[in-house]
Parts: C-alpha cells; sequence; structure tokens
C-alpha cells in the first residue's frame, strides 16, 4: 500500500507543522512515524529502466531527521564501516542546513549519492539505531540512508558540488587499478594529497561494478559519472582500456612506468556456475553476463544496442543477494512473463538488502525458498527447457552462522524455464596474482593484505575492495580504499624522507 | 587514441587495419588477441585476433572479416579515424617450444591469426609446413607472409577456384600419414577446427585449436565464453583462447555461438546498408 509522492509530502507537512517549534522530548521524537521512501508504483516500473525509489522531499527529510534522538554514544557510528558523524548530519539536515549536512558525510565518505542508495543499512548503522531498538523494529530505526540520499541529492542539483581541494604537487606518480568504489575512494584521498593519480580501467567505460553491475534502477549511471566527474575535475587521469596483467604488469608500472606506489582495486572476478550437468546450454547465464549486457552495454534499449539481450519468457535466477534480485528484476523489465528467484535457504537468510526483496515482491517476482538446483535440462537444440531441483529443509548451522540447505531425499521435481540465471558470487581473477612476482595471495585467491593499512607483500603495493574481501559491499570497498591510501600517503612520504636525507 | 594508419581490403568482406596501440604492441604474444567497442553507449564489445604487431612502431594489424554489426562499423573506418576502444592482449599467449616437425592449418580469416604462431614456431627451430584454406580465391589470406615462413604453403580452396579443390583436412591426413608431424595448430572456423582434430586424431598427433567465442568483458567476469573442455567448463577469454582440440566439446561450442542468432539476423540486415552504399562510393 504505497502512498503518492504528493499525499506522503502532504503528510510530512502536517508533521513539521506540529512540530516545527524546539523543544521536541524524546517521547516526541519517538512519536514520529518512519517516512516512507516515495516510489514508483509497482506496475509502473516493471515497464522502465527509472530509479524506482525517487527520494525524500524537503518535509519528508526534515521530519525524518527529527526522529534521531542524538544519543550521546551514537551507536549508529559504529555499526558505519566507514564511521560517518551520523548524529552530525542529521541534525544539521533536520535543521534545513543540507550544505552543511553534506559536508559533514563528505568528510567520511567519497560516495554519499552511492551509499544512500545502496548500502545495506538495515544491517549496518540502522542495525544498532537506538530508536529502532526501543521500538523493537529494525524498520522503524531512523532512515538514516534515505537522509543520506537526500543530502547528497540536494548538492548534486543545487550545483554546489564542492570539488576536494588538491596539495601542491609532490612529484610522486600513483597508480589505482579498477575504477569501482575502492578505487574511486583510493584515488581521491590520493590525488588530495598532491600525487598525480592514474586509474586504470579495464572497460570502456569507468565506475566498475557500479557501472556494469547494479542495474540503472537502482543506481542511476548519471550518479556514478557525476562522481568521476569530480575525480577528473580535481586531475585524476583516467586511462581506459588498460588490463593490468595484460597491457602492463604490475612489475611493469612499477620498475618501467615510474609509478611510486600502487592501489589494487580490480573488484570480484570470475563468475561462480552451479557446477551441476546441463549449465553450459544455451540460456544459461551468470549474473555478471546478464547484467553487464543490460547495464554497461544498454543491451536493455534494444532498438538502439549493439549487444543483445536473450528474450525471455520464464526466468530462474538461482541465488538469494542483492545481485540475484537485480537479475530477477531487469529480467522483469526486459518483459519476461515469470521471474522466480529460486534459493535454497529462506528468507531470514537471504543476503539481499532488504529494500530489494520488498521491491522484488512488489514487481511480482516468485520467491521459491529450499529448493536446491540438481540439473539443467535442455531440448535437442541445446535450449534450456527446465531445472530439476530438489527440496531442502534448514539444518545446522554452518561455518558462516547460517543454518545450512538438507536435501529431502525423493523430493525432486522439474522447474520449467527458458532462462537461467546463476547468481551465487564470484571466484578471485587470478590475472594479477599469475602476473605479478612477489604478490601474496591467500587460498581463494585473494590478495594478503595487512588489516590496518591494506598493504600486500610488495611494498608500495596496497589492495582493498572485493579483490581483497571476496563478495562485499560498496562501503566497505570503500573503507579499505580510504584505509589503503592513508597507509600509501605516509608510505610515500617517507619514501621522499629517505630520499630526501640521501641527496 | 587508436588511430588507423593504414587500411587494406583484401577481399570483398575481409580487411586489414594497421593501428596504434604502443601498449597493446609491445605486450601481445602470438595466440593473444583484443576487444574492440567503438564508443558511445550502444556498440558491441567484439574479439578479434591479432595478425601482427610492431613493438617499434607502436601498431598492431588486425585482419577481420565483416560478417555482423560491429565488423561492418569498423570496416567503415578509414586511416586517421580512431577506434574508440581496443582492450588486450587478452587471453594465453601460444606455448611455443621445440616440437619438431609442426603443421599450421589457417581456414579462412583464421589464417591471420595463424601467422604470428607460425612465425614463432619457425624461430623456435620447427620443421614447418602450412596448409591455408578458404571457401574462394577471394577469401585467401596470408599467402605471401606465409611463404616467407615456410618453403612448403599447401593452398585450398572448397570450389577449386585457387590451389587445390579440397578441404584442408584432406592435405592434412596426408601430410600426418607421409610426414609425420609431431604438433597441428588449427584455426578457423569451429566445423574446421573440429574436423581438423578428428583428421590427426588417429595419428596421434597433438593438435592446438583456437576458439573464439561470444564474450562481453574478455576479462573473466561474465562467463559467456565458457566451454567444455574434458567435461570441466573453462573461460576461453582467460583460460584460453588455445585449447588441446581433443578435449573440446565441439557440439556444445557450436550449439553455444547461436546463442543470440535470432537477435542477429535482425541487426544483420540493418547493418549491411552503411557497407554497400561505401562501397558503391569508392
Amino acid at each position: 500500500m504505497s502512498h503518492t509522492i504528493e499525499q506522503l509530502d502532504a503528510e510530512a507537512s502536517v508533521l513539521l507543522a506540529k512540530y516545527s517549534s524546539n523543544g521536541l522530548k524524546n517521547k516526541d521524537r519517538l512519536a514520529i512515524p518512519v517516512q516512507e521512501m516515495p516510489s514508483q508504483a509497482p506496475e509502473i516500473r516493471v515497464n522502465n529502466m527509472e530509479e524506482v525509489a525517487l527520494g525524500y522531499t524537503e518535509a519528508q527529510v526534515i521530519v525524518e531527521s527529527m526522529r534521531c534522538l542524538q544519543c550521546a554514544t551514537a551507536p549508529c557510528v559504529d555499526g558505519c564501516p566507514v564511521r560517518i558523524d551520523i548524529p552530525g548530519f542529521i541534525a544539521l539536515a533536520a535543521k534545513g542546513d543540507f550544505a552543511r549536512s553534506i559536508a559533514t558525510i563528505k568528510d567520511s565518505s567519497m560516495l554519499p549519492s552511492v551509499c544512500g542508495r545502496v548500502c545495506p543499512q538495515e544491517s549496518q548503522c540502522q542495525l544498532t539505531c537506538t530508536v529502532g531498538k526501543v521500538h523493537k523494529n529494525v524498520d522503524k530505526a531512523v532512515a538514516i540512508g534515505r537522509i543520506e540520499r537526500y543530502v547528497a541529492d540536494w548538492e548534486a542539483n543545487h550545483g554546489t558540488r564542492s570539488i576536494p581541494p588538491v596539495l601542491s604537487s609532490t612529484g610522486k606518480k600513483v597508480g589505482v587499478i579498477g575504477s569501482g568504489p575502492a578505487s574511486m575512494t583510493a584515488a581521491a584521498d590520493l590525488r588530495r594529497a598532491g600525487h598525480e593519480v592514474v586509474m586504470f580501467e579495464a572497460l570502456h567505460k569507468a565506475g566498475g561494478v557500479l557501472v556494469y553491475g547494479i542495474p540503472e534502477f537502482r543506481l542511476p549511471k548519471r550518479i556514478v559519472e557525476e562522481e568521476l566527474h569530480t575525480l577528473s575535475d580535481m586531475g585524476v587521469k583516467i586511462e581506459y582500456n588498460f588490463l593490468v596483467g595484460r597491457t602492463a604488469t604490475i612489475n611493469d608500472l612499477m620498475e618501467r612506468e615510474g609509478f611510486s606506489a600502487l592501489f589494487i582495486g580490480s573488484g570480484a572476478g570470475l563468475p561462480n556456475f552451479l557446477n551441476i550437468p546441463g549449465e553450459n546450454l544455451i540460456g544459461v547465464f551468470s549474473a555478471n553476463e546478464y547484467l553487464t549486457r543490460s547495464n554497461l552495454m544498454k543491451a536493455y534499449d534494444k532498438a538502439k544496442a549493439g549487444t543483445p539481450l536473450f528474450d525471455s519468457k520464464k526466468v530462474l535466477v538461482f541465488g538469494g543477494g542483492n545481485v540475484a534480485m537485480d537479475a530477477a528484476r531487469t529480467a522483469k523489465r526486459l518483459g519476461a512473463d515469470e521471474v522466480n528467484i529460486v534459493y535454497r535457504r529462506t528468507s531470514e537468510e537471504m543476503p539481499a538488502r532488504r529494500e530489494e526483496v520488498v521491491h522484488a515482491h512488489e514487481e511480482g517476482i516468485i520467491f521459491k525458498y529450499l529448493h536446491a538446483p540438481k540439473e539443467i535440462l535442455g531440448d535437442d537444440k541445446g535450449r534450456v527447457t527446465g531445472v530439476k531441483v530438489i527440496l531442502c529443509e534448514l539444518g545446522a548451522p554452518d561455518s558462516s552462522g547460517r543454518r545450512s540447505p538438507v536435501e529431502i531425499p525423493g523430493s525432486e521435481q522439474v522447474l520449467s524455464c527458458d532462462t537461467v540465471i546463476v547468481a551465487i558470487g564470484n571466484s578471485s581473477n587470478p590475472l594479477i596474482e599469475k602476473t605479478t612476482k612477489g604478490l601474496k595471495v591467500d587460498r581463494k585467491g585473494h590478495i594478503v593484505v595487512d588489516e590496518e593499512t591494506c598493504a600486500t607483500s610488495m611494498p608500495g603495493v596496497y589492495a582493498g575492495g572485493d579483490i581483497v574481501l571476496g563478495s562485499a559491499t560498496v562501503i566497505l570497498a570503500m573503507g579499505q580504499g580510504r584505509k589503503a591510501a592513508k597507509a600509501m600517503n605516509e608510505y610515500l612520504l617517507a619514501q621522499e624522507k629517505v630520499g630526501g636525507s640521501a641527496t | 587514441m587508436f588511430t588507423i594508419v593504414d587500411k587494406r581490403k583484401m577481399s570483398p568482406e575481409v580487411f586489414r587495419m594497421v593501428f596504434t596501440a604502443p601498449y597493446i604492441a609491445r605486450s601481445r604474444k602470438p595466440g593473444q588477441f583484443i576487444i574492440i567497442q567503438q564508443g558511445g553507449d550502444y556498440s558491441e564489445r567484439i574479439p578479434l585476433t591479432i595478425a601482427d604487431a610492431d613493438a617499434e612502431k607502436g601498431t598492431v594489424t588486425i585482419i577481420f572479416q565483416a560478417v555482423g554489426a560491429a565488423t561492418h562499423q569498423l570496416a567503415l573506418l578509414d586511416p586517421g579515424e580512431a577506434i574508440a576502444n581496443v582492450l588486450g592482449p587478452l587471453g594465453q599467449p601460444t606455448h611455443i617450444e621445440k616440437f619438431g616437425k609442426v603443421i599450421c592449418v589457417g581456414g579462412g580469416i583464421g589464417a591471420a591469426p595463424l601467422h604470428p604462431i607460425a612465425q614463432a614456431m619457425a624461430q623456435a627451430g620447427n620443421e614447418l609446413k602450412v596448409i591455408v584454406g578458404a571457401r574462394t580465391k577471394d577469401l585467401i589470406i596470408m599467402e605471401e607472409e606465409m611463404n616467407k615462413i615456410s618453403d612448403d604453403v599447401i593452398i585450398c580452396t572448397d570450389d577449386g577456384s585457387y590451389g587445390r579443390k579440397a578441404l584442408v583436412t584432406e592435405p592434412l591426413k596426408e601430410l600426418c600419414e607421409q610426414w609425420k608431424p609431431d604438433m597441428v595448430v588449427a584455426i578457423g572456423p569451429p566445423i574446421m577446427m573440429k574436423f581438423c582434430t578428428q583428421t590427426t586424431k588417429p595419428f596421434g598427433v597433438p593438435i592446438i585449436v583456437s576458439l573464439n567465442t561470444i564474450m562481453v568483458d574478455g576479462t573473466g567476469m561474465c562467463g559467456g565464453c565458457r566451454v567444455s573442455i574434458n567435461g570441466k567448463t573453462k573461460f576461453v577469454c582467460v583460460d584460453g583462447p588455445e585449447f588441446d582440440g581433443y578435449a573440446v566439446d565441439w557440439e556444445n561450442m557450436m550449439m553455444r555461438l547461436g546463442t543470440f542468432k535470432t537477435q542477429e539476423q535482425k541487426a544483420h540486415h540493418h547493418c549491411h546498408i552503411g557497407l554497400n552504399i561505401k562501397e558503391g562510393e569508392a
């Protein structure tokens, strides 16, 4: 039962008139209802690629900000991987001082317009929020992410986007490999310190997973472009079509091309498949491929795009994360009649961001829990016709703490479909490891780094994001980018001192 | 900037293009490939093989057949213009060593990427024989270049318009019987490579093939290029493009090439128009 933006704004305006006098007591704040996010109606948005969530109105953001109790202990900050001063920016938003509010966020976070949209707030800052605890419901916590998004968008819409100041040149050249959230953050912080920064991107567009992975309806690409413009305006140079490990190696860059330090933020690598018979039939795609075709190559625009997308009628998506939701909702928008998310566990264990699950439900995506795939079936032309699945029940918790699915013997059944999308995570891409002498990786191929500094086993080489963490979130990747940049600045400064005393 | 410095039309559908790409020219090894994208939001990314490169001049040579929308657009570019995006070199280089006697078999456009491999095989001290085949005389490429590195270059055409009227498998079989090669490298259409593996198999000669599958990014991220090798899923872009010809599941590989057949047929109808106008003007 969603309301129009006009209705929501009118309700918020009434509350605003009621509460705008100072002297709000905690009891009053706790009585203010959570402000609902205005959204495109489900029956309309399944026919377009436009953003689903429209963003708060000014009245809504002020009212929502008034719900914050301004706890002295600020448990929300402990829940934030980059420790944004959350009570600080919310207090400013409550006063309508959006310029200072966004400036407060930007002290700690490089990409608030992105994080406001894609962070799993309900398992981070909003999980620890006192208001949610009082109401015994995390959904009633202060909507920190929505407020963050509002002030970030406010800045973009008011043309007051500020270019972070850059210190005078240090004469050092630093490379950043990849252009996703970890790399964007590292590049900004390194450039601020006065280094020449070159970002290496393998694809023809920058932004990494924010561009090829997350769909337009969840994160409009103009927002990512805006952030990349900021980097360019700061003087960060982006080299496209440059695959480190092939176009040139890490050793080439350090020894031949004059880079004093490198940050590796090359991201998640190779898509995992189900490892069951039939996975190479026509109509079986990794979510990476399906989403890259749609997002990066714009295949959803069938009239204009050179890249084709499969015409699907009935789709099964395997997985329960954000990527599975993105793939399912994309398939729906591309005209599939029926889209199912098939997951081995239940909704409780599903790792996807809550809002995405709700949106998927609203859009008519069918959830089949406790089903595990056994075999993909095809016709004589090699095209997918269905998937043989087996029912499961939940057993004892596994190493991740989640209860693991146990197959129920004899419960096999066939789900018919013409398309299978596999969204069960990625394994690390071995390219950099294999082409770099002296770089240590773990058993899974993730680059081994010092937890505090993100330093790798190679002097001057740092790493962060999914190539270190496996599949993580945008904000964790950003956190590592920031940590690494700080350590790199210190490393470069120390080098300078060594160099200085020698001459 | 990947500026085109030379362009030649080798046959009505086959083009040779030289463009600047200093890093690729320097890093590339025989057997590797590139991916191009011609700018803007909507152009497709397509894999193309590298025919030659000059590290000193910083140039890369490609030879391609205008078969789809993207290759047709590429064929319309002239010297002085630039290809917006070129990524590479991609894939594993060919394993080159002194095997002894080596036969290199190239079918159609496959003769182009075969050339640097044949050259490297010769340089490694192998005795080299080359078979180049195509549908018809116009589509025979690299004959001159191959003659420079091998004393024995056999040309075949399906229609007999040039060289022997034969499929490449005929001379391949004869050489297996009489010359007893230690290694065969075959690059061409999948069906040709498949029949080459069937030809060499009874003789127990190892055969390397180079696969050109559907790809999007070319860096391992999408998995669209996956093939079944000895029953295991491998990615052509990072594990290949070359594989042991006997280990490839050819039926599955050829089937997968048809994934987007219906969409591609629609697109191809449009793209032919522009190229024909260009040809008329020339």
